[in-house]
């Protein structure tokens, strides 16, 4: 296939399976069917694209012309590559995940849910092979609009709740702030193609970049820098698979990417360094990493408290960009990977808990490892990839952010992301030591909030005898997350060797 | 044949639809009166591409009537400027036609309806009149045509809801005083020139600029025609007029005849008077900005609270107006380009969202948001078509809305004007509140379980995606409007529009 013909297929691939979800709504098999085999491909064609960029071929598309000089196009860079890949593997998982989670919860409106699904997975193709920030921006919002029907998908007053903050805060914050960022970005340049170094260089002055960086990282809300946060822990509302690949994956990483690729190829590292214009950024990142960590100790929602964790661990990532030296930048593309596979196990291990047991706070989760040991395991697994000890692979990215700390001279930033680690420690793995050691199960007051959650048909016996895994289907995806974690961890060299080039070209 | 088309095309594009008119009453017959009215704008709309394509790079066309030379005779002037919002108002034309023929069925009684299609004809007559004029009375007098046949359609609405009478006569007072306004200021530039040719006058005026009588016929001008393209003190008429008016014709006037009055504005303050007279003091700046500012929010605000969908999107009408001004007042190219281009991408939307609302009250037969709640089941293309327009309303990427936002922003910017870029943002997230709350009522609210409601027939859909469509691909593919509206608004500045034209007609006449 042509260069031009892969973009265009690893767009059309999720939109067809957007399209083909409207039009079998009624044929659940055919239909979820149908949107696995899309999603194998998607993976299929993302690789080859790899494969083709590997060998030195340049990949770009352009399609319509919006203004005179300014396209909708595309372009294949390392770094969109990954998270490409990141979110088209994951989708596999998830939608597997989501099958028996929506199914097994006996969920509604499966047709819209996974329609929407697709789509927000054509709008991550759209944001991960952008070649300027038009059309940057045109996925970002097209992803916000896709993803608010999942929001507020069970359709409660908290779930519209939930979606008017969701909707509120994204798209306020993207329209106040990251269009007025582009349009003047393309006033002061008169480009808006991402180009290795940046294209804002000897633009203009510092003081002015600090407030131009500013509407970028506040512009692009679903990075969750505070105090733009709320939107993730409302959006907790959603089923669990929307929390899972688009809550900890395919949304949020969208912005933190979003501000990598930005800061490295509009405003250009060596230029951020230079004129000191991240400082601020740096510290605002560092204080939303500690501040979302002690938010997340003391909630007893597990969802919740995921959303907080994510909220904090997306910060590394904009610190990796504010720290303004090349491993930083680096370690941020790394954490992308790795912590989009911990946190993805993470939140499908919370929805196999509600869908086998219907319990949603951490305090009601006492000694059930001991009948979802494999759950209880990935989700270990998963806690100690986001915490960052070896042999994860969320060490290295932690280890390379901490070298670009070192790197640029803030001895501060590698003491916060160690006290952040002992804070994830603190909030991540209680749940998982409950789980397994910590007293046995309360069959008081339960059996009235289990009815019908496993399965039915033996609503005679008591809740511990019920207690067993959720469906295979929901158990499957978390176990092959939580290895891939583990793989990362031999992988991760690979990573980092492929996301060199994304600083090269500078001054 | 075709030669004579051709060379009489600025013509042609005023007479198909004023002769169709009166054949429309003559032959009394609904289904012929249709037959020709959607003719008449099949003509005028083929004619106005073809005008466009001529002068899009910049030419400008001229036509003297009846081989008359100006400044005696009547001339008919075409530059990019004028020529897209010919484009504009034959292409809606045409799309609401169609729907109307289905949606007056339940709105204005049979015996009504070809009285129906020859007011329509003539208010389409009287607004591609103004347009392509090149002489200041006989805008007058296209205005009048278009307005008085405008209270008509206006008024028919009344044998569904009376108080579509009392917004006709609101509407029938306010525009006869704007229209009054209008000809004094002609009256009084006449008095002091001697001339109505538009061309003339800009070569006379250019030398009067210190003389008090020109100076209040600018005013007149101005604050009649304010009057007429609802500025936002002066904007009273336009929601009762929209809200009580069928449907098809809410849908023409939203998305035509405050885009003809933009336009007309925009001819007397840039080719008419010289460009420095307006702004030469900075007095019209004074005005426009605040009270385009203060539409922009006064306007989206009252429109959250809306309760009547239709008024809903006639409050967005005035705010989005409100921009327009706002790329007028910034007195730049690109500023003077961003209202150009949202004449064209804001009437393509309001339209497109008029005609879906439409659907939906020929279905459930009320236009209030309480009676929508659940919608979405049942008439999913209608209000996929209500999402569309809404994120066009809002600015999304994609849509052609946010073309306009782009421009105007940028015209802000260009000038270092960051304040006005941040109330351009900020009152687009007002746009955001209300059209969600449509959106939340289509989709989120439980369908009553009695619920009758029908996906709408094909007849009022087609149109509706038509312009729907249009609204995406202007959105994508926007260097075309983008395009013309530079040239237009460039040669607005350098003033064009008087300078050598090409002469149209002169081998084909007789």
């Amino acid at each position: 296939m042509t260069p031009e013909n892969l973009i265009l297929t690893a767009l059309a691939l999720p939109l067809a399976a957007c399209i083909a979800c409207l039009i079998f709504a009624k044929q659940p098999n055919l239909r979820d069917g149908l949107t696995l085999l899309v999603s194998i491909a998607l993976l299929g064609t993302v690789i080859s694209i790899l494969q083709q960029f590997q060998s030195g071929q340049v990949i770009e598309a352009s399609w319509w012309n919006f203004n005179p000089g300014v396209a909708i196009a595309f372009k294949i860079e390392p770094l969109g590559l990954i998270f490409a890949l990141v979110a088209s593997s994951l989708w596999i998982a998830t939608h597997i995940y989501g099958v028996g989670y929506m199914r097994g919860n006996n969920e509604k409106k499966h047709a819209r849910f996974f329609a929407c699904f697709a789509f927000a997975i054509f709008a991550t193709m759209g944001i991960a092979f952008s070649a300027n920030l038009l059309t940057l921006f045109l996925f970002y919002e097209l992803l916000t609009i896709s993803t608010y029907p999942l929001v507020a998908h069970k359709e409660t007053p908290e779930a519209k709740a939930g979606g008017r903050t969701y909707l509120g805060i994204l798209m306020s914050t993207s329209i106040v702030f990251l269009l007025t960022a582009i349009v003047w970005t393309y006033v002061i340049t008169g480009t808006m193609d991402f180009t290795p170094g940046g294209i804002l260089t000897g633009k203009t002055e510092a003081g002015f970049l600090a407030i131009l960086l500013a509407l970028f990282a506040f512009g692009i809300g679903k990075a969750a820098l505070m105090p733009f946060h709320r939107w993730l822990p409302a959006a907790m509302v959603a089923p669990t698979p929307v929390s899972a690949l688009l809550h900890a994956v395919a949304v949020v990483k969208a912005g933190v990417f979003s501000m990598l690729k930005i800061g490295v190829y509009i405003f250009g590292i060596d230029n951020l360094a230079a004129t000191g214009a991240s400082q601020w950024l740096m510290w605002l990142a560092a204080f939303s990493i500690l501040a979302a960590s002690l938010i997340a100790m003391q909630q007893d929602n597990l969802k919740r408290r995921l959303a907080y964790s994510t909220v904090s661990q997306l910060s590394y990532i904009t610190l990796g960009v504010a720290l303004a030296s090349s491993m930083g930048a680096i370690g941020g593309g790394l954490h992308i990977v790795t912590h989009a596979f911990g946190k993805i196990t993470l939140f499908m291990c919370a929805g196999a808990i509600y869908v086998a047991t219907h319990k949603t706070e951490i305090s009601q989760m006492r000694g059930l490892g001991k009948a979802m040991p494999f759950t209880f395991i990935a989700f270990g697994i998963g806690a100690l990839s986001i915490i960052g000890l070896p042999p994860l692979g969320g060490s290295w990215s932690k280890w390379l952010l901490m070298v670009g700390a070192a790197d640029a001279g803030q001895q501060v930033m590698i003491g916060v992301l160690m006290l952040s680690s002992a804070l994830n420690v603190a909030y991540l793995l209680p749940i998982f030591a409950r789980g397994f050691f910590d007293g046995s199960i309360k069959s008081d007051g339960d059996d009235g909030d289990d009815g019908g959650g496993d399965g039915g048909g033996d609503g005679g016996k008591s809740f511990r005898e019920n207690l067993k895994e959720a469906p295979i289907l929901c158990v499957l995806p978390p176990c092959l997350t939580a290895a891939g974690c583990l793989v990362l961890f031999f992988y991760a060299g690979k990573i980092e060797e492929f996301l060199a080039p994304i600083i090269m070209g500078g001054s | 044949m075709m030669s004579l088309v051709e060379n009489h095309a600025a013509i042609l594009v005023v007479i198909l639809p004023l002769i169709a008119a009166p054949l429309a009453m003559l032959f009394g017959n609904r289904n012929v009166a249709f037959l020709l009215s959607l003719a008449a704008s099949a003509g005028s709309f083929l004619l106005s591409i073809y005008l466009l394509m001529l002068v899009k790079d910049g030419a400008v066309l001229a036509y003297h009537i009846g081989g008359w030379a100006p400044p005696l005779g009547i001339e008919y002037r075409v530059d990019a400027a004028n020529a897209l919002v010919l484009l504009i108002v034959a292409a809606i034309s045409l799309a609401v036609l169609p729907y109307a023929r289905t949606s007056i069925e339940k709105e204005i009684a049979e015996k009504n309806h070809t009285l129906f299609y020859a007011c329509f004809l003539l208010c389409f007559t009287g607004l591609m009149g103004v347009t392509i004029t090149g002489d200041a009375f006989n805008v007058f007098v296209f205005l009048e045509i278009s307005s008085l046949s405008t209270y008509v359609l206006v008024a028919l609405g009344a044998e569904k809801d009376r108080r579509a009478l009392s917004a006709a006569y609101d509407y029938l007072v306010l525009g006869t005083i704007g229209a009054t306004f209008f000809v004094i200021g002609l009256g009084l530039i006449y008095m002091a020139t001697g001339t109505l040719n538009m061309v003339d006058l800009s070569e006379r005026l250019a030398s009067m600029e210190g003389n008090r009588t020109v100076r209040s016929a600018f005013a007149f001008i101005i604050i009649g025609m304010g009057l007429k393209l609802a500025i936002y003190p002066l904007h009273r008429w336009l929601p009762g007029a929209y809200t009580y008016a069928p449907s098809a014709v809410s849908a023409f006037l939203a998305a035509t005849a405050t885009k003809v009055a933009i336009y007309v504005v925009i001819r007397f303050m840039f080719s008419v008077f010289s460009i420095k007279f307006g702004f030469e003091q900075d007095t019209l700046k004074y005005i426009f900005f605040p009270f385009a500012v203060i539409a922009v929010f006064a306007a989206s605000f009252i429109a959250v609270f809306q309760i009547n969908v239709k008024r809903m999107l006639a409050y967005s009408s005035v705010a989005q107006i409100g921009y327009m001004l706002l790329g007028i007042a910034l007195f730049s190219a690109t500023g003077l380009s961003a209202t150009l281009v949202h004449l064209f991408n804001h009437a393509v939307t309001k339209g497109a969202l008029f005609l879906a609302i439409g659907a939906i009250i020929y279905q459930i037969g009320s236009p209030l948001m309480a009676n929508m709640s659940g919608l979405g089941k049942k008439m999913p293309w209608t209000c996929a078509a209500i999402v569309v327009g809404g994120l066009s309303l809002i600015g999304v990427p994609g849509t052609v809305g946010f073309v306009s936002k782009w421009v105007l922003l940028m015209a802000a910017l260009e000038a270092g004007l960051w304040p006005v870029s941040l109330m351009i943002v900020l009152s687009s997230l007002i746009a955001v509140v209300y059209v969600w709350k449509l959106v939340e009522i289509l989709y989120l609210e439980p369908l009553p379980k009695d619920s009758q409601a029908r996906e709408a027939p094909l007849s009022l859909l087609v149109p509706t995606w038509c312009l729907i469509l249009a609204t995406l691909w202007f959105g994508f593919a926007a260097d075309f409007t983008v395009h013309v509206s530079d040239i237009a608004a460039q040669s607005l500045f350098d003033g064009k529009f008087g300078q050598d034209a090409i002469i149209m007609g002169t081998e084909g006449r007789s």
